[in-house]
Formats: C-alpha cells, sequence, structure tokens
C-alpha cells in the first residue's frame, strides 16, 4: 500500500517562557539573585527556558557579555531561548549561538525595540541595585499600566500541581498543600490556601495576595517571603490579605 | 461503549486490589458486563483475589505484544459469568506497557464490554500513568491518615493533568473518593483521620467508607472477593458503593465505632 502519510506538519502555538530582565552586569550578583529565585521554586524554574532582555541594561549602558550570560544561565539550570533588546555585539553573540533575536512577541502586540521607557511602574527581575532608591509615597491603589488577562482557575490545584499567570491570577477553589501558585500579579484564592503562593513574581512590590483561609506554606510577594512557620497562626480560618509594605509582608485580616 | 474506571491511590497497601476485584464483581452481578485488568506488572496479585491465579495462561503483556489474542487472554470468573479478568504478567518488567499498546486493548476492550476496571500499580510512575491515562472515571482509594491522603491529592493532580481526557480538553475524569481500612474505634479515638479531616483536604464526591474487616483477608485468601460475602460489613459497603456508582442513594455506614448505635441514629453526620 501506498503511504501517503506527511513527513511532517506545521502547526501555530504559543508556549511559555518567562524573560529574565537583567538590570546589573555583575555576573555574580545576577548568579546570587537567580540562585535565590531558584529556591523559592525550584519546580517553576528548573530546565525553564528563558528570554534574556538587555533593554534595561543598556538602557543603563551597562557593558554584559552575552556568551558569559548564556553560560552562566545554562549552568544554574536555565536553557535560553531568545534575546530581546540586544545591542549589535550582543545580537552578533547570540546568532553565533543560534539564539533567536527579537522574536518575542507578548500578549497585546508586538514589542518594538527601542520604543520609549515604560513608565516606573514596570518592575525590573531579579538583580536589584544594590542601594534601592526610597520609594515615592504612593496612593493605596495603583491602576496596573499593562493589564494582562488574568486566569481563572475553577478547580482544586493538587500537590504537586503548578500554575504560573501573567497577570493576575483567580482560583475559585483549594490549593493544596504541596502545590505552587504563581502570578506576575495579584493572587486570589477564593478557599483555602494551603500549598506556595507567589505573587509578583517579576519584582511588583504592589503585588497582594487574598485568601480565605490562610494555611499556606510559603507566601511571597516580589521576593520577600515567609514559610508556615513564621506566618501567625491566629490568622489562620480568617480572610486575609497580604502585601508589602517596606520590604515586610503585613498579612491582614479582611473584616 | 464501555466506561473505563481506574482504581488508584499513589500509595501501596491502601486497597485497590481488593476494591477492583470487588467493584468489578459488583458490576458485573448487577447483570454488567465487566473486564478488570491488573496492571502491576510484575506482582500480579488480582487473579488471586479472583481466585484464577491457576487458570492464567496468557496476560496483558502477551496481548499488548500481540503473543495472544484478547479473547484468549481474558479470563471468565468462576462466579460470574458477566466478569472477565485480564491478569498481569509476573515475569515481564513493567517497561512492556506501553501507552499505544495498553490504548489498543482498551478500545478492543470498549466494543464489548459496559464497564473495564483498571487496578493501578501504587506509585505515580509509569504503572500508574497508563492505568489512569484513558480513564473516564477514578476510584481515588485513601486510608484514613495524613500520609495516604497527602499522595491522594498528589494523584488527584496527576489525574487532572496528566489523561486522555486532560489532554484532549475534554470533560476532565470524574473523581471519587473511596475512603478504605475505616476503623471508627481509632478514628474517634484521634489516631486516624476523621472523614471530615479527609474531606477538608481532598474535597471529592464521597462513594463510599469500607471499615477495616477481618473478612477482607479471609476473602482474599478463599479467592473470593468481599463483595460476595454479603454478612461482611466490608462487603456491604462495597456493595453500596456499586450501587451509588450506578446512580442510586444509599446513607453511608460504618462511620460510627460499633456501641453507638442511638448516636448514629440520632447523631448529626452528614
Ligand atoms: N477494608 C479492609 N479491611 C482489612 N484489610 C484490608 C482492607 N482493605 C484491604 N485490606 C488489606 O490490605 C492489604 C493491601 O490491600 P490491597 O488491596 O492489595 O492494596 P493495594 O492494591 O492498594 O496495594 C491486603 O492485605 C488486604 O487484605
Ligand atoms: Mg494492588
Amino acid at each position: 500500500m501506498l503511504n501517503t502519510s506527511p513527513v511532517l506538519e506545521f502547526k501555530s502555538s504559543t508556549f511559555f517562557a518567562p524573560i529574565l530582565i537583567l538590570c546589573s552586569h555583575d555576573l555574580v550578583a545576577i548568579e546570587e539573585a537567580l540562585q535565590e529565585k531558584i529556591r523559592l521554586a525550584p519546580e517553576f524554574f528548573r530546565d525553564s527556558p528563558l528570554i534574556i532582555d538587555f533593554r534595561e541594561l543598556n538602557k543603563l549602558h551597562l557593558d554584559l557579555d552575552f556568551a558569559q550570560i548564556v553560560q552562566l544561565l545554562r549552568r544554574v539550570g536555565f536553557f535560553p531561548v531568545g534575546i530581546r533588546g540586544g545591542n549589535e555585539l550582543q545580537n552578533k553573540q547570540a546568532r553565533e549561538l543560534w539564539i533567536p533575536i527579537d522574536t518575542v512577541r507578548e500578549l497585546g502586540g508586538t514589542i518594538t525595540i527601542g520604543e520609549t521607557a515604560k513608565p516606573e511602574t514596570s518592575q525590573p527581575a531579579a538583580p536589584q541595585p544594590a542601594v534601592a532608591a526610597p520609594r515615592e509615597p504612593q496612593p493605596a491603589i495603583v491602576p496596573p499600566t499593562t493589564p494582562a488577562p488574568a486566569t481563572l482557575i475553577t478547580h482544586p490545584i493538587r500537590s504537586g500541581q503548578r500554575i504560573y499567570a501573567i497577570g493576575d491570577l483567580i482560583i475559585m477553589s483549594q490549593v493544596s498543600a504541596g502545590a505552587e501558585i504563581m502570578a506576575e500579579g495579584n493572587i486570589h484564592v477564593y478557599n483555602t490556601l494551603r500549598g506556595r503562593a507567589l505573587a509578583g513574581v517579576h519584582g511588583n512590590t504592589d503585588a497582594r495576595i487574598f485568601c480565605f483561609d490562610l494555611q499556606a506554606e510559603l507566601i511571597s510577594i516580589a521576593g520577600d517571603y515567609k514559610t508556615s512557620e513564621d506566618l501567625n497562626k491566629q490568622k489562620y480560618n480568617h480572610p486575609v490579605q497580604i502585601y508589602l509594605q517596606n520590604h515586610a509582608l503585613i498579612i491582614k485580616e479582611i473584616a | 461503549m464501555a466506561r473505563i474506571i481506574v482504581v488508584t491511590s499513589g500509595k501501596g497497601g491502601v486497597g485497590k486490589t481488593t476494591t477492583s476485584a470487588a467493584i468489578a464483581m459488583g458490576l458485573a452481578k448487577k447483570g454488567h458486563k465487566t473486564a478488570v485488568i491488573d496492571f502491576d506488572v510484575g506482582l500480579r496479585n488480582l487473579d488471586l483475589i479472583l481466585g484464577c491465579e491457576r487458570r492464567v495462561v496468557y496476560d496483558f503483556i502477551n496481548v499488548i505484544n500481540g503473543e495472544a489474542s484478547l479473547n484468549q487472554a481474558l479470563i471468565r470468573d468462576k462466579n460470574c459469568n458477566q466478569l472477565y479478568i485480564l491478569p498481569a504478567s509476573q515475569t515481564r518488567d513493567k517497561d512492556a506497557l506501553s501507552l499505544e499498546g495498553v490504548g489498543k486493548v482498551l478500545d478492543e476492550l470498549t466494543k464489548d464490554f459496559e464497564y473495564i476496571v483498571c487496578d493501578s500499580p501504587a506509585g505515580i510512575e509509569k504503572g500508574a500513568n497508563l492505568a489512569m491515562y484513558y480513564a473516564d472515571d477514578a476510584f481515588v482509594v485513601t486510608n484514613p491518615e495524613i500520609s495516604s491522603v497527602r499522595d491522594s491529592d498528589r494523584m488527584l493532580g496527576i489525574l487532572s493533568s496528566k489523561s486522555r481526557r486532560a489532554e484532549r480538553s475534554e470533560e476532565p475524569i470524574k473523581e471519587y473518593l473511596l475512603l478504605t481500612r475505616y476503623d471508627a474505634d481509632r478514628v474517634k479515638s484521634g489516631e486516624m483521620l476523621g472523614l471530615d479531616d479527609v474531606q477538608e483536604i481532598l474535597s471529592l464526591e464521597l462513594l463510599g467508607i469500607i471499615p477495616e474487616s477481618k473478612s477482607v483477608l479471609s476473602a482474599s485468601n478463599a479467592g473470593i472477593p468481599v463483595i460476595l460475602d454479603e454478612k461482611s460489613e466490608a462487603g456491604q459497603a462495597y456493595a453500596d458503593v456499586v450501587d451509588r456508582y450506578l446512580g442510586e442513594t444509599r446513607p453511608h455506614r460504618f462511620i460510627d465505632p460499633k456501641k453507638g448505635f442511638l448516636s448514629r441514629l440520632f447523631g448529626g453526620r452528614k
């Protein structure tokens, strides 16, 4: 019989890869900061593809060798799969390493390289400058400048499961011990939260966590975290919100 | 079209094989043509519990490898002619099972049977994943202790993400809780978790509570599924499970310690 099945097929699809925004060219500091992030969410970062964003770095005129950062990332367990915002030399190095350049599209439109700087609310990822500038007093509610669609989940998140949302994450069911939920924005759990919840994972210090019943193993906002040992058990079994104030996690009952 | 049921748990020794044999027999006794498959390659014991170990000629893996036809391998139960057993191989290793192979066998069974019960091995590795991949319904067998509940929770996560239904974005596998080896006295004394504690963590539809009962061991020694021992509490509890699964309403029994008959009558259990 003649075999007429095609040899290959192309499908268009989208898949998820975190973007690493570099703000420092200190390789040691970068590695430390990455290790810290990985320690917080080992499951999430293991063998993760990664896109390296040089826009902040190049805006600050900090020079960084692309080959070196790729080497570092591979060493700590990432798979760099793209570069964006690189300068001529960095792009050339990327091409030599077969890493695609500026192919990343974000939800809501194509990134134009050289676009004007985003408003202040765009939060850089991992390595913060050694001395953080004192934050201006802000109104309690800051409207998000880049609204990403919220992710709504109605089924339970079980032990061993991991959820990542680009914007806000809304969960209508329970989050089991041993589960991990992460969002670049806020996290809402309209049920019991027993697992690990990490909001503002790209450094958004305004992100908050809301839940009906806090029994979490770990909560984190923009990298500042508390484990269940540090959590005040008196807040258990009450609806609470969690937010960041001067790098301290505040847990407050919702009256 | 058959309905495929996986009996799963994550943890070993909680009563999966006991349950698989009991509910397969229960469904068959109600007149539904049922096949029960042993996925526990290398550790087969479903055939022992069903008392057909001496009639095993070909097994699941022979069928997958095309060394025997399904009809040659299926063993008709001696107590109920609506029940067929597909035994596991004792001599092969687990890698002999493949997703395609399992799918082919299930496809073939589906044409001819009403229910297919898959007795899963322990663990969260390949064998267990294969047993649940094609399932429509999952009976999550859990003992009232924290490690078993945790493992079941983990299994539920895998069920909801690594099944054919999940991959095809179809309606998810229907999950049911089966609380087994439940010892009401030890629950009362706080040695074991109660139903409420388990449900607080798992929140699943409760299909039944099977009490810890000596009759289970004697039934398995005799090679007769405990559901046929109509005098035993475990047998009655399994019969209730089958009825509930088939859509009938049965009050939950054997939750409270034996003596508290009055409190059982008047106590406010859900
Ligand atoms: N309800 C019960 N009461 C008493 N013993 C039980 C009960 N259910 C299971 N057992 C015993 O527990 C052991 C493990 O049961 P089995 O069904 O083989 O578990 P699994 O298949 O999950 O490994 C067996 O010795 C069995 O007789
Ligand atoms: Mg077994």
